[in-house]
């Protein structure tokens, strides 16, 4: 599996973010993505999960299944968790396994992956911020992807969440998967080739 | 289970619970009917020949209610950007939002129809022939008002807006689901005529709701 990204560029309000941006990335392999505020990262993760539209260029995933898009094999985890206040925190991850396919680990074992197991039946209204962020994750693994997009994955988590995420990611590397990440500093991706923004451009 | 499936029962348990807003409909319909015999005074009458033509008001105005939060709600949270993402068609994930939309408050002003002709004076068989061309009509409130709540999603405030988008649209509902009413009441038009093309109508803002509200879905969220 590779996705390959050439003579990307952006524009989002009449401006332009960024132009001429290219990439590849086989599987396996992690993109840490980093640049000043505003620079565009979070528009190439939105990108590249097909919300926002390329201006120019192109985005491509080879090897993968050929009926599906870019964002259909992608995870993305953006600023917002995506909750409902008023569904249980179980509630919560089995409508998105249910909805974006699942295939990956079985609810209750995602929970338990990200340390909410003992939250699982509270209404999603009483989660703090990182128990929200963690949630989010626990949809990384409860439904089987092989893109992740990252949105600065580790805010509001502590540190032994950043740790877990950490090693969630090395297995999903592992495992063949690809993983873009938009980050300030370092978010344990070992091995990941840095992309700099609004410097080259 | 199908990821629309999931999407259907999501959708109606947030509808159900708390501050979702399904009983505020048919509270406000009921606040609306009850209310107009005080208005317009003890002409029972007068009542009972203005009787369909404040029902449909009422439910018109109490189906716009949760309108603006039935795809509003999933953008301020980040759900929309998730649903997108997934594997169904979006025509299809607005056709099940909004089926139970309908479900949630469409629906209940239907029961709730034949309670309410009491109030106005309106004997069963009237009641009945409100009820019904509100079951028929009521969908093609809600898939009209789907193409407002989709472009109006990106809006702060746009309840507002909605209002003003969707109003407009509804009117040849609205007709003829008063004269069906109407014409089973006194007459002269048989029933059947307006109620087949209150049927037409309905059908028609079925699909053009769904496909119009995800185009404006999709030319939106850049």
């Amino acid at each position: 599996m590779r996705l390959s990204a050439t003579d990307l560029a952006c524009v989002r309000g009449g401006r332009e973010v960024f132009s001429g941006l290219g990439f590849s990335l086989a599987g396996g392999e992690g993109l840490l993505v980093t640049g000043r505020n505003g620079a565009g990262k979070s528009s190439l993760l939105r990108m590249m999960a097909g919300f926002v539209r390329t201006a120019q260029g192109r985005l491509e995933l080879a090897g993968g299944d050929p009926e599906l898009t870019l964002p259909e094999h992608a995870h993305y985890l953006g600023h917002q968790d995506a909750l409902k206040t008023s569904l249980s925190v179980t509630e919560n991850l089995e409508f998105w396994t249910g909805y974006l396919g699942g295939g990956g680990l079985p609810v209750p074992a995602a929970l338990e992956a990200v340390g909410l197991d003992a939250v699982a039946a509270l209404p999603a209204a009483y989660l703090s911020a990182g128990q929200r962020r963690r949630l989010s994750i626990a949809r990384l693994v409860a439904v089987e992807r092989p893109v992740w997009l990252l949105d600065e994955p580790t805010s509001a988590l502590d540190r032994s969440a950043q740790e877990t995420l950490t090693e969630l990611m090395r297995a999903h590397l592992t495992g063949g998967g690809l993983i873009v990440a938009a980050a300030h500093g370092p978010i344990g991706l070992d091995g990941a080739r840095e992309l700099r923004l609004g410097e080259a451009a | 289970m199908s990821a629309l499936s999931a999407l259907f029962i999501r959708d109606l348990k947030l509808a159900i619970r708390v501050g979702g807003g399904a009983g505020i409909g048919v509270l406000f319909f009921l606040i609306v009917v009850t209310l107009v015999p005080f208005a317009v005074g003890p002409d029972m009458a007068l009542l009972s020949r203005i009787g369909p033509a404040i029902l449909w008001l009422g439910a018109l105005l109490a189906s716009l209610l949760a309108l603006d939060r039935m795809i509003a709600a999933d953008h301020e949270d980040g759900s929309l950007d998730l649903i997108l993402t997934g594997q169904s068609p979006l025509e299809l994930v607005l056709l099940v939002k909004a089926g139970v939309h309908w479900l949630t408050t469409g629906l209940p002003l239907v029961i709730a129809t034949p309670l309410l002709g009491l109030f106005l004076n309106l004997d069963a068989k009237a009641s009945a022939a409100v009820a019904l061309t509100l079951l028929v009509g009521t969908p093609a409130l809600t898939f009209i008002g789907l193409i407002g709540a989709a472009l109006a999603v990106t809006l702060r405030r746009g309840g507002l807006l909605l209002a003003v988008l969707v109003l407009p649209l509804t009117v040849p509902v609205l007709i003829f689901g008063v004269s069906a009413s109407s014409a089973a009441i006194v007459g002269p038009v048989p029933f059947g005529t307006p109620l087949t093309i209150l049927c037409a109508l309905t059908l028609t803002s079925i699909v053009l709701g769904i496909f119009a509200g995800a185009a404006a879905l999709r030319q939106g969220m850049d």
